[in-house]
Formats: structure tokens, C-alpha cells, sequence
């Protein structure tokens, strides 16, 4: 089965499971970080890992508004469990960052900005919706007048290692968001994971030069039509639909409805949906002086919508209440992000659904509204 | 900044002294904070006392006795800024529990000789005693908001005190949401933040010292934590903990409280 013609680009292989540690290593060698899913204090969270035994193996998660379970599977896949609350936006846009450091220089200030030192990251198990986001922050990071220093720089560097994702949660709706579950483009390698063999699909040059020599065989029509039938039922069995034909007018139209009140009873305005949404973009710059008044840093912190210095302007907050500021969320979200940035803000990952603590679920809200409006 | 070193005075009412700890405990800071101070009244750090007016008066602890309500309006006299320091200060603290039950029947209970007391019948903010400048939560504080509100006042600026949830500093910090994840019961969503997060990164829920999160909604979350209470009343209890005075953790704790009572 051993095939030593190097993988074209365009083209899936098939590669025993264990062999994808060689693929691993190679990307260490070659100096990246590896970055995936783990199972740390019980859940699923990314980080580093060194090898496939810390992908969680034969887990799947259970997930439904305001709860997330990770639970074990009767079956035994390295890429079942749907994410959980991180994102990969925590790598490229870093909830903490030290921008510079003012300091006293006799009359004067001297900057001394921060090392842009960020390790080249592998991303692995990115699926089409994460893949979604990373494209829609990449629009509002690195436009062509100008581009996020900080997100360029790690951007940039990154391998992705992306998956088809066969088993979404209760809360996923990314085919309704016309993004998943199959992955498009924008991948160093796309995984597929089969029973037995691990489907990969050839995307850059690199991910050929990694696969230089490894142990591997043509994708067989049996392979590439069970993952073709994985994918297409995977699409069936999102938990969540979401209806687009009439977005984002249904919500522009609609800003005056007394649903946003209703809405607004509801919500903790806590900011959890959009410190997990990983399209959320939003940051606040906060200075720290020190005691002697000589020197002071400016660090970038994520900043959310629903916090209440988010849209304080002099003589006060121009969105005083939680209603009118779920309304600004998902206008932007759902609506105004359409003009903004030409795709909508939503990749229907499901996270704002399923880290609510007050279970509110945008399907149902869009859903009510436009029952509201008919 | 002008020559002049603001003066500064820490005093102590009705608490276990661990706010004033806090101060004591910023080791790397305390030599670069004596030298932009001058300390010039803290009965937990030195003897030496200067005499008042004081530029800023940092203020601990609840009022809970009658000579505590006389010296509250010494200070605030003799003070310029006004800083009430920690949830004793700020929401009555613990001992404001008395507040929600008879203080003379839990007197006889703890005191052989309650006689010899002379108490309020209720633990109570500074704030509702004399005008306070700036609250700053916590059971115990955070010592680095501590270094933020001297460093601003000693600049003329507002200080940098968040005034969202602690669900963005679980976020910050990578931390994943125990309520959402494990069922914990966990009062973040609205409750000031400022901790840092310490409870959840500890796998266990907030229990709101910090405060409530003024543009939260702890009605709301009240619903939540009543579907997963693991005793019946823990929501109850959870929002009547620390800051169980503060006006609308009471509030929603009497809400379900009444609700309780009419299902009965």
C-alpha cells in the first residue's frame, strides 16, 4: 500500500491513523507550536499538545442552550467532540496583549512598543465554521489599508489542519449558515476521519513537502464516498436551523419590535456570547501607571457589547438598557455586519447558545421575529 | 503631580482586618507606595499616627455600633477622599447577615453576657452613613484595584475599576464556565468584576463578593440557578451571602424568597 509519489495539491490520500504523529512531529520540527482540542479539569479546551493521545479520543460533547457536557462515546473518533467554549480566535486576536510602555524621559516620553514574539502555531481539528470565523476576523484584521500588527503577525504563520466535521452538537447550525460541515478552502490539510484511516486532502505546498515520504495511499472510491455520506448526514443532524432568505433586512426592519424588551428580560448582559463567538472582535485599551507616575502600559483587552463602558460617551451610556444592547449584538451580528464587511457575523457555530446561562438561542429569537412579523 | 505627599490614612470598623491585609501584602509595591504617600494613620501597619485633616481616608469595615456611627462622621469630616475599601464597606459584609434576622436572639446565642454589648440591629454600608467618594468590592479586595485608586487619585483621574461581569475575566483568563459546563451554581454573570475570576479558574462558583455587576441582571440569573439548585433555597442563599445587603442582590434573594412562601 506504501505510495512514495508526493501528494499533489487537490488530491486526498489515505494515511493509517498513527501516521498522522509523523505529520505532527514534522511540524515541530519545522518549528511549530501544535495547538488542538484536550480534555483538561473535565471539558474540552485548545492548547498545546504534543501527539494524538492528547486529542480527545473517543469523546463526543453533548450540548443544548445553557449546557455543555463532555461525555464518552460508544464509538472511538479523535475528532467527535464538537468545540467547546475556546476558540481559535484566542491564538490570533489574544484576549490580553501588551500593546507599549510610555516611559518619563526628562520633559518627554519615550515608547518602547511590545515584541510582537508569537510562536508559529499548527492549528488542528479546525472545523469549516472555526474556518468560517478565521476568514470573517481575517476581513476585519487585515484589511488592505491596514492590517492588526499583532493578528498579521500570527496569522500569518499558521498551518491549519482543518476536519470535516461528522458529529455536530445540539446546538450547530453552520449548514444552515452555509458554511459546514463540509470544509471549503483555506486549509494547509483537511481531515477527514473514517473508521480506520484518516482521509487527507492536500491544500498548500508546505502540507506536500510534510507528507514527503510518508506511508500513505490514494483515497479509494469506497473511503471518499463513506466520508462523502458522513458529511451529508452530519448536515442533517444539526441540532439548530437558521433561516437567511430574509437577513439581514428582517432584523433591520424590525429594531422598533417590542421582542428586544422581551429579550432584554431574559439576558444577563454577563458577555459571555461574545467572548465565545469567535467572530466577535471587539477591544478595549486599558493603561496601567505605576506608582512613581514614570512609567505607564497600555495593554488590549477583549471588550464586549454588553459592557456598560463599551458605549459610554460623555454624559453617559448611549445603550442604557440589556435590551438595546442584545439588539445592537445581533443587529450587528445578523444585519449591519452584511454592509460592513459583506458576509454576516454569524458562522452558526452554536456557542452563544450553548454558553448562555440564561439559554437564549438566536435561532429562536430570529425565528420569533419573524413569526412577530408576519 | 504636585510635591506634596497626599496623606493617607487607613482605618478599621466592623471586619476581620483582611482588606487592610491586602494593602499590607503588596510586597513588590509597598516602598514605591510609602514614597508617593505619606501613610500618616494605619493602626495595622504602625503606631505612629498623624494628626488629620487627611487627604484620603480608606475606609474598612461596616457600622455595627453606635460609637461607629459617631467616628464614621469624624472621619469623613476630617477627610478630603473618602474611599470605602472592601464588601464590609461597601454592602455591610457578612455581618450585615444580621440584617435578615433578630440581632438580640443571635447575641444570646454567640455572647454569655450580650448585656455587656452595645450593637446596632443592623450592619451597614458606609455609604449609608456618611458620603463616600469611591467603593471599591471585594471580600477581600484585590490589591492591584487597590494600587490603581491611589495612583489615579494621586494623578486627578478616574480609576480603571471594570465594571462588567466576572464572566469576561473567566473568559480572559481561558477559564470554561462552570455553570454552563458543570451544572455549578455560580453568581459571575452578575457580580462585579475584579477578582480576576479566583472561585471559577478553582472549579467552584462565584459567590459574588465583588458585588453586583451594575448593569446586570441577577432576576434573570435567579431563574437560571433555581433550575440546577442542588438544595431546595441555594439560589436564595447564594445571592444572601457576602454582599447579601447590597440592594439588588436583597432584592432578588427576597423576590424568591416571597415566591417560596406563596407556592407554600
Amino acid at each position: 500500500m506504501a505510495n512514495n509519489r508526493r501528494p499533489e495539491i487537490g488530491s486526498t490520500i489515505a494515511i493509517q491513523k498513527p501516521v498522522f504523529n509523523i505529520i505532527l512531529r514534522r511540524l515541530q520540527e519545522n518549528g511549530y507550536q501544535i495547538i488542538g482540542p484536550r480534555v483538561k479539569n473535565e471539558t474540552l479546551v485548545y492548547g498545546s499538545i504534543e501527539n494524538m493521545d492528547e486529542l480527545p479520543y473517543g469523546y463526543i460533547t453533548e450540548q443544548k442552550a445553557g449546557a455543555f457536557r463532555l461525555i464518552q462515546a460508544d464509538h472511538k473518533h479523535y475528532f467527535d467532540a464538537i468545540p467547546g467554549a475556546q476558540s481559535w480566535k484566542q491564538f490570533l486576536f489574544p484576549p490580553c496583549v501588551d500593546l507599549f510602555t510610555l516611559r518619563k524621559n526628562g520633559n518627554g516620553w519615550e515608547i518602547s512598543n511590545s515584541k510582537l514574539d508569537s510562536p508559529s502555531y499548527a492549528f488542528i481539528g479546525v472545523r469549516a465554521c472555526e474556518l468560517a470565523a478565521i476568514q470573517i476576523q481575517d476581513n476585519i484584521f487585515m484589511r488592505p489599508d491596514f492590517a492588526d500588527p499583532t493578528y498579521r503577525e500570527r496569522r500569518q504563520r499558521v498551518f491549519i489542519v482543518s476536519v470535516n466535521c461528522l458529529a455536530p452538537a445540539g446546538t450547530c447550525f453552520c449548514a444552515s449558515m452555509g458554511n459546514g460541515p463540509r470544509v471549503k478552502d483555506g486549509y494547509d490539510l483537511n481531515l477527514t476521519e473514517l473508521d480506520d484511516v484518516f482521509l487527507l486532502t492536500v491544500g498548500s505546498e508546505l502540507a506536500r513537502s510534510l507528507l514527503d515520504g510518508i506511508e500513505y495511499e490514494d483515497a479509494s472510491a469506497f473511503m471518499l464516498t463513506t466520508a462523502e455520506r458522513s458529511i451529508e448526514r452530519a448536515a442533517q443532524q444539526m441540532g439548530r436551523t437558521l433561516d437567511t432568505n430574509d437577513l439581514p433586512e428582517l432584523v433591520l426592519k424590525n429594531l422598533d419590535s417590542p421582542h428586544w424588551k422581551e429579550i432584554g428580560e431574559r439576558c444577563l448582559s454577563c458577555g459571555n456570547c461574545t467572548q465565545v463567538c469567535p467572530t466577535c472582535f471587539c477591544w478595549d485599551a486599558v493603561d496601567q501607571m505605576s506608582l512613581d507616575g514614570k512609567t505607564t502600559s497600555r495593554t488590549r483587552v477583549w471588550d464586549s457589547c454588553f459592557n456598560p463602558g463599551y458605549s459610554y460617551l460623555a454624559g453617559g451610556n448611549t445603550r442604557p438598557t440589556i435590551s438595546s444592547r442584545y439588539r445592537q449584538w445581533l443587529s450587528h451580528k445578523l444585519g449591519t455586519w452584511k454592509e460592513q464587511y459583506g458576509t454576516l457575523g454569524c458562522v452558526g457555530c452554536g456557542r452563544c447558545i450553548t454558553w448562555c446561562p440564561a439559554e437564549i438561542d438566536l435561532t429562536e429569537e430570529i425565528a420569533a421575529l419573524r413569526k412577530e412579523t408576519r | 503631580m504636585s510635591s506634596h505627599k497626599p496623606t493617607v490614612a487607613v482605618h478599621k470598623f466592623s471586619s476581620c482586618d483582611g482588606c487592610q491585609l491586602s494593602i499590607l501584602n503588596m510586597e513588590d509595591e509597598l516602598l514605591d507606595l510609602a514614597s508617593a504617600i505619606d501613610i500618616a494613620y494605619f493602626l495595622e501597619a504602625t503606631r505612629a499616627e498623624k494628626p488629620g485633616p487627611y487627604d484620603i481616608a480608606i475606609v474598612e469595615g461596616s457600622i455595627t455600633t453606635p460609637h461607629e456611627m459617631e467616628r464614621i462622621k469624624e472621619i469623613r469630616s476630617e477627610s478630603k477622599t473618602l474611599v470605602a475599601l472592601g464588601t464590609c464597606a461597601t454592602a455591610g459584609g457578612i455581618q450585615a447577615l444580621r440584617n435578615f434576622a433578630n440581632a438580640d436572639d443571635l447575641a444570646s446565642i454567640v455572647y454569655a453576657h450580650p448585656d455587656y454589648l452595645h450593637f446596632l440591629k443592623t450592619a451597614t454600608p458606609i455609604s449609608e452613613h456618611v458620603s463616600v467618594d469611591l467603593e471599591l468590592w471585594g471580600c477581600p479586595v484585590n490589591k492591584a484595584q487597590v494600587i490603581e485608586v491611589i495612583v489615579a487619585l494621586l494623578n486627578h483621574r478616574k480609576p480603571n475599576i471594570p465594571p462588567y461581569s466576572v464572566c469576561m475575566e473567566c473568559k480572559q483568563r481561558g477559564t470554561i464556565c462552570v455553570l454552563v459546563d458543570k451544572g455549578i451554581p455560580c453568581l459571575g454573570p452578575a457580580t462585579q468584576a475584579g477578582c480576576g475570576a479566583i472561585c471559577p479558574a478553582n472549579g467552584r462558583g462565584c459567590y459574588g463578593c465583588f458585588g453586583p455587576y451594575r448593569e446586570g441582571n441577577p432576576k434573570s440569573l435567579s431563574t437560571t440557578l433555581q433550575n440546577i439548585e442542588r438544595y431546595p433555597g441555594e439560589t436564595a442563599r447564594l445571592f444572601r451571602g457576602i454582599s447579601g445587603y447590597a440592594p439588588s442582590f436583597r432584592k432578588t434573594a427576597d423576590a424568591i424568597s416571597a415566591n417560596v412562601k406563596e407556592a407554600k
